[in-house]
C-alpha cells in the first residue's frame, strides 16, 4: 500500500509540528501553511514547503476553506491533516476536500456533520444501544415543553445549548423555581452566541468524570479502542490535565466502556482516529456524552502507555491501509499525564496573556516529551488558542508519574508571558488529585480565587539572579565610587539586617 | 598596632551566666523586632497586596542592590506607645546602595494607619532626613500615605519639627544638591501631596498611585463635583496633563526599576577618602560581650575587652594610658576605616576629661572619625572635685565633642547618666548614628541616685517643720521614682522614641559602625574650628 507522497497540515503550533513530523518520520513530503503572524512559527520552518494565508484573522487563514484548499491545489499535496480545532470538525471543508480530490485526513464528511449536531448524535447512540443521559433533546422548544421536559428528568438539570460549546449558553438548575427563568436565559445566550436559541436539557450529574476512549477504524471496517483517558480536569470547561489509566477504571468497567465506544464509532461507520467522551458519575454509570471526529490535543498519552502512534495511524489509514492492531493484543502500561501549558493567566480568571516569549526551555529527562508549537522569541498573539505547549510524562505508575511531572514542570521555564505552570503544579501537588479523589468540578471545587503565592523566592530564581548580577553590565558600579572606599561594607558585607 | 590581651575566662561561671542572659536580652530583641516589623497584621497585609501593591520591605528589597546590607533606624520605633497600634512608627527608614551608591530610604507603611503620620512618625521621617543631610546622601521616599493622623493633629501639624518640616527639608537638601527622589506608590494626600511635588524627580504607579491636595470625599463636600481618585490625582493625570510626576510606572515593580534608573543617573561625587586598610576580623569573637557584659548594670567591666572585639585584628594604640584612665582613649581600625574610640572606664575625673579634650582634638585634625563608646555615670562630684574646677574640664570636653566636625558615631554600652551624656556625645551632640545594646540604660541620672536625692530634699523640707519621714513614707517616695526611672530609662522606651537610631545587638556593632563611616565618607570633613576652651 502506498502512502501519500504529500500532505498538508492545515493547523499551527504544536498539533501542526507533530504531525509534520509524523509525516517526515514515513518519508512524507509537507506543507506548513501559515498567516502573517507566524511567518516564523516552528511549524513553518520544519515543512518542506509553505503557503502564506495572509491576514492573521482566523477566518481569513486558518479557518478559511478555500484559501486552504487553493493551497493544497497550487503544491499538489494529496491530502490534507487538518490537526484540531480550526477546520478539523467542519464537514463542508471535508467536504470541499473531497470535491477537490484531496484526501481529508479524518472522518467522512457526513460523520462529521451528524456527531457535530449534539442531538442527533445522542438519537444515533441510543439507537446503537450505547448508554446516553436522561435528556430531552426535542424540537419543540417552547418553555411551556420544556419546563414539563426538565421536570420530567428531575433535579439538578443541566440546560445547555444545542449549537454550543465551551460553557456558553449553559446553566445548571437545582430546583423547580428556577427552572423557566433558567431555560430563558440560556435561550437567550445561545441565541446571541450562536444565531440559534435551540437547547436541550439534561441530567446533571453527580460528581462526574469526563473519561474518554481513543478509538481507531479503518476504511475496511477494523475498529479498535485504545483504551480510556481521564480528562476530569478542567478550567472553564477545557481539559488542563489528562492521564491514562483513569485512577477510577476497573477492567470490567473498562471492557464495557471499551465495547460501548467501538459500538458507537461502528454505529456512525466511522473511520480514522476518532474519541467518544463520556461521563461518568459517582457510582460508576456512564453515559455517551459527544464524540471528536479528529485527533484529540491529549493523544499522546495514549500513545505513551499503548505504544501506538496514533498520528501515524491516521495517515496509514487514511491512505486505506487496513489496521494491523488486533483488540486483544493492545495493551496498557504504566501511566502517563499530559498538562496543557497555556500563556494564561489563573489568578485572573485564566485569561490569556499575550506578548514576546523572552525565553522557553521545556524539562528534559527519561520519559518526558514536550509538544512543542513556540520558540524563544515568538510572540503570542490575542488572534489564536493560547496553548504554548503540551507537556507529558510517563512513570512506572500513577504515584511515578505525579512526581515526574511535578519535577518536569518545577524546571519548565517561560519567561515573557504568564503561564499556568505554577498553577499546574499546584494541581499536581494537591492531596486530592494524589489520591485520584477528582470530578470535573475539582478546580472549581479546590482552587477557586487562586492566587499565585508571591512569598519565597524559589533557590532556582534565587541562583538566577545571582548569575544575572554577576554578568549583567547595568549594574557596574561607578569607578571612582569605589576607589575612594574600596572596601566598603556596602558591597563587601553581603545581606546584612538589623535584628535578623 | 598593638594588640589588646584579653584577661577573659570564656569558660568561667560567671561568664557563662552573663553569657546566657544576654542572650536572652538579644532574642527578647530580635523577636520585638520580627513583630514590629510585620507591620498592621495579616489582615490589612492581606488587603494591601489585594491592590497589586508591594509590603513596604518588600519595595525596600527591591530597589536595593542585591545581596547587600539595609541600615534600618529605629525599627522599634512608636514601641508601646499608640496602644501598640503604630508598629515601627509607621515608616521604614535606613540607608542602603543603589548602583553601589549609599541612599536614605523613607518608606511609608500602608498597612499602618493607612500610612498616616503619628508624632513619632513624623520624627522618625525627620530623623532620617536629618542623616541624609549630614551625610550628603540622596533621598527616595516611597510614599503611601494618608498624611497627618488627623486625631493627634496638635503634636503631628504646627510646631517648627512637625509635618511642615519634611517639605522644609526637602526644599534645603535640593538646594544643597542632595537629590530627593519621590515614588508614588499609594496615596499622597494633602500636605503628604508635597512629598512627590517638592521632589527633584517623580515617579507614580498607575492604578494605584494617587496625588491630589484635596481626596474625592473633600472635593465632593466643596463643589459636589464627584470624581475618583484616579480622575483626580491618577498616574494618566500627572504624567500627560499636571506635570506633578515624571515617570509613568505599570506597578511596584517597574516603579521600582524606575527609580534604581533615576539613581543611576545622579552623577554623585566622590566619596571622602581616608587612609583605609583591608578589613581584618577581631581576633575574639564579638559575641564574647554578651559574657562580658554583668548581668547587674553596676557591675563595672574593663572596656578594653569590648574594644578588643569590635576593632579590627583586635589592634588597639591606645593615647595617654596611665593618664586619667577612667576614659580609655586609642586608635583602631574598624573594617578597615581608621577611627579615635573614646570608652568609659568608670566615672569622670577631670583629668579623664582633659584627655578626651586633647584626644578629640588630635582626631579632629588628623580628620579621623570618633566612635563613643558610652557607659557613664556622670563626672564625679564632691568638694574637692569641684574646687579642682571638674565643672570647666567637662565643659572642655563638652565643647570638643560639640565642635568635632568629624564623623562621630555613639554606642551606649551601659548606662548613660546626666552630664556624662554630653560629654561622650550624647543625642544633643549629633552624632551621625547612635545605637543602644539591650543592656543599656539612659537618664539623666541612675534611679537609686534620684530617689536618694528626692528623699534627701524632702527630709530636709520635712525636717524644717520638725517632722521625721517613717521607713513606710521613705519607701511610698522612693519606689515610684525608681519604678519610674526603671520604665523610662529602658532602651526601649529610648528608641521608642527616637531618642536613639535603634537598638542593636551587640554582635552588630562592628558592621553599623563600618556602614555609618562608609556612609559618612558621601560628606567632606570639614577643617577643625573648636569654640573657646575655658581654661
Amino acid at each position: 500500500m502506498k502512502l501519500f507522497s504529500k500532505v498538508l497540515i492545515a493547523n499551527r503550533g504544536e498539533i501542526a509540528v507533530r504531525i509534520i513530523k509524523a509525516c517526515q518520520e514515513m518519508r512524507i513530503k509537507t506543507v506548513a501553511v501559515y498567516s502573517d503572524v507566524d511567518s516564523k512559527a516552528p511549524h513553518v520552518q520544519i515543512a518542506d514547503e509553505t503557503v502564506n494565508l495572509g491576514d492573521p484573522t482566523p477566518s481569513e487563514s486558518y479557518l478559511n476553506i478555500s484559501k486552504i484548499i487553493d493551497a493544497a491545489e497550487s503544491v499538489g499535496a494529496e491530502a490534507i491533516h487538518p490537526g484540531y480545532g480550526f477546520l478539523a470538525e467542519n464537514p463542508d471543508f471535508a467536504q470541499a476536500c473531497e470535491d477537490s480530490g484531496i484526501k481529508f485526513i479524518g472522518a467522512k464528511p457526513e460523520v462529521i456533520a451528524l456527531m457535530g449536531d449534539k442531538i442527533k448524535a445522542k438519537k444515533t447512540m441510543e439507537k446503537a444501544d450505547v448508554p446516553v443521559i436522561p435528556g430531552y433533546h426535542g424540537l419543540r422548544q417552547d418553555i411551556s415543553t420544556l419546563v414539563k421536559e426538565g421536570k420530567k428528568i428531575g433535579f439538578p438539570l443541566l440546560v445547555k445549548a444545542t449549537a454550543g460549546g465551551g460553557g456558553k449558553g449553559m446553566k445548571i438548575v437545582h430546583s423547580e423555581e428556577y427552572l423557566e427563568e433558567a431555560i430563558e436565559s440560556a435561550k437567550r445566550e445561545a441565541k446571541s452566541a450562536f444565531g440559534n436559541d435551540s437547547i436541550f436539557l439534561e441530567k446533571y450529574l453527580d460528581r462526574p468524570r469526563h473519561i474518554e476512549f481513543q478509538i481507531l477504524a479503518d476504511e475496511h471496517g477494523n475498529i479498535v479502542h485504545l483504551f480510556e483517558r481521564e480528562c476530569s480536569i478542567q478550567r472553564r470547561h477545557q481539559k488542563i490535565i489528562e492521564e491514562t489509566p483513569s485512577p477510577v477504571m476497573t477492567p470490567e468497567l473498562r471492557d464495557r466502556m471499551g465495547r460501548a465506544a467501538v459500538a458507537a464509532a461502528k454505529a456512525v461507520g466511522y473511520t480514522n482516529a476518532g474519541t467518544i467522551e463520556f461521563m461518568v458519575d459517582g457510582d460508576l454509570n456512564f453515559y455517551f456524552m459527544e464524540m471528536n471526529t479528529r485527533l484529540q490535543v491529549e493523544h499522546p498519552i495514549t500513545e505513551a502507555t499503548t505504544g501506538i502512534d496514533i498520528a501515524k495511524w491516521q495517515l496509514r489509514i487514511a491512505a486505506g491501509m487496513e489496521l494491523t492492531l488486533k483488540q486483544h493484543e493492545l495493551t496498557q502500561r504504566g501511566h502517563a499525564i499530559e498538562c496543557r501549558i497555556y500563556a494564561e493567566d489563573p489568578s485572573n480568571g485564566f485569561l490569556p496573556s499575550i506578548g514576546v516569549l523572552e525565553k522557553i526551555e521545556v524539562p528534559t529527562g527519561p520519559n518526558i516529551r514536550n509538544d512543542t508549537g513556540v520558540e524563544t522569541g515568538m510572540e503570542i498573539t490575542s488572534y489564536y488558542d493560547p496553548l504554548l505547549s503540551k507537556l507529558i510524562v510517563y512513570g512506572e505508575n500513577r504515584d511515578d508519574a505525579i512526581d515526574k511531572m511535578i519535577w518536569a514542570l518545577s524546571r519548565y521555564v517561560v519567561l515573557g508571558v504568564t503561564t499556568n505552570i505554577p498553577f499546574l503544579r499546584k494541581v499536581l501537588e494537591h492531596k486530592a488529585f494524589r489520591k485520584g479523589d477528582i470530578t470535573t468540578h475539582f478546580i472549581e471545587n479546590h482552587f477557586k480565587n487562586w492566587t499565585l503565592s508571591k512569598d519565597g523566592l524559589p533557590v532556582d530564581a534565587l541562583i538566577a539572579l545571582a548569575v544575572y548580577d554577576s554578568m549583567h553590565p547595568g549594574r557596574e558600579e561607578v569607578v571612582r565610587y569605589k576607589e575612594a572606599d574600596p572596601h566598603s561594607p556596602w558591597r563587601h558585607a553581603g545581606r546584612w539586617r538589623i535584628g535578623v | 598596632m598593638d594588640v589588646i590581651e584579653s584577661h577573659i575566662n570564656t569558660s568561667s561561671k560567671e561568664f557563662k551566666e552573663n553569657y546566657e542572659h544576654y542572650e536572652r536580652l538579644v532574642k527578647d530583641l530580635k523577636e520585638k523586632i520580627a513583630k514590629a516589623a510585620k507591620g498592621g497584621g495579616e489582615e490589612k497585609i492581606r488587603l494591601h497586596k489585594s491592590r497589586n501593591k508591594m509590603l513596604v520591605r518588600e519595595r525596600i528589597e527591591a530597589l536595593l542592590d542585591p545581596n547587600t546590607p539595609f541600615m534600618e533606624f529605629n525599627p522599634l520605633a512608636a514601641y508601646d506607645m499608640y496602644d501598640n497600634k503604630a508598629p515601627c512608627a509607621g515608616i521604614v527608614t535606613g540607608i542602603g546602595i543603589i548602583h553601589g551608591r549609599e541612599v536614605v530610604i523613607v518608606a511609608n507603611d500602608a498597612t499602618v494607619t493607612g500610612g498616616t503620620y503619628y508624632p513619632i512618625t513624623v520624627k522618625k521621617h525627620l530623623r532620617a532626613q536629618e542623616i541624609a543631610m549630614e551625610n550628603n546622601l540622596p533621598c527616595i521616599y516611597l510614599v503611601d500615605s494618608g498624611g497627618a493622623f488627623l486625631p493627634m493633629q496638635d503634636e503631628v501639624f504646627p510646631d517648627r519639627e512637625h509635618f511642615g518640616r519634611i517639605f522644609y527639608n526637602q526644599a534645603r537638601m535640593s538646594a544643597m544638591g542632595i537629590p530627593q527622589i519621590a515614588v508614588v506608590m499609594g496615596s499622597c494626600t494633602a500636605g503628604g501631596a508635597y512629598v512627590p511635588a517638592m521632589s527633584d524627580e517623580t515617579v507614580i504607579v498607575k492604578g494605584t498611585g494617587t496625588i491630589f491636595l484635596g481626596g474625592p470625599p473633600l472635593v465632593k463636600a466643596a463643589t459636589g463635583e464627584e470624581v475618583t481618585a484616579e480622575e483626580l490625582g491618577g498616574a494618566d493625570v500627572h504624567c500627560r496633563q499636571s506635570g506633578v510626576t515624571d515617570h509613568y510606572a505599570e506597578n511596584d515593580m517597574d516603579a521600582i526599576r524606575i527609580t534604581r534608573n533615576i539613581v543611576e543617573n545622579l552623577n554623585r561625587p566622590e566619596k571622602t577618602r581616608l587612609d583605609v586598610t583591608k578589613p581584618e576580623e577581631p581576633l575574639y569573637d564579638i559575641k564574647e560581650i554578651y559574657g562580658i557584659i554583668p548581668k547587674d548594670l553596676r557591675k563595672p567591666f574593663d572596656v578594653k575587652e569590648i574594644i578588643a572585639r569590635i576593632v579590627d585584628g583586635s589592634k588597639f594604640h591606645e593615647f595617654k594610658a596611665l593618664y586619667g584612665t577612667t576614659l580609655v582613649c586609642g586608635f583602631a581600625r574598624i573594617m578597615g576605616y581608621p577611627v579615635g574610640i573614646l570608652a568609659n572606664n568608670g566615672v569622670l575625673f577631670s583629668e579623664s576629661a582633659l584627655k578626651g579634650t586633647h584626644f578629640i582634638e588630635i582626631c579632629c585634625q588628623r580628620k579621623i572619625p570618633l566612635v563613643f563608646l558610652q557607659n557613664i555615670t556622670g563626672f564625679m562630684v564632691g568638694k574637692q572635685y569641684e574646687a579642682g574646677g571638674i565643672a570647666k574640664d567637662g565643659a572642655k570636653m563638652v565643647t570638643a565633642v560639640a565642635c568635632a566636625q568629624v564623623p562621630k558615631f555613639t554606642v551606649i554600652i551601659g548606662g548613660s547618666f546626666g552630664a556624662g551624656n554630653y560629654g561622650m556625645c550624647g543625642r544633643a551632640y549629633n552624632p551621625r548614628q547612635l545605637w543602644m545594646w539591650p543592656n543599656a540604660r539612659i537618664s539623666v541620672m541612675g534611679g537609686e541616685q534620684a530617689a536618694n536625692v528626692l528623699l534627701t530634699v524632702k527630709r530636709d523640707q520635712l525636717w524644717r517643720k520638725g517632722k521625721i519621714l517613717s521607713e513606710e513614707e521613705e519607701k511610698a517616695i522612693r519606689d515610684p521614682i525608681l519604678k519610674k526611672y526603671e520604665k523610662e530609662g529602658s532602651p526601649y522606651y529610648s528608641t521608642a522614641r527616637i531618642w536613639d537610631d535603634g537598638v542593636i545587638d551587640p554582635a552588630d556593632t562592628r558592621m553599623v559602625l563600618g556602614l555609618g563611616i562608609s556612609a559618612a565618607l558621601n560628606a567632606p570633613i570639614p577643617d577643625w574650628k573648636p569654640g573657646v576652651f575655658r581654661m
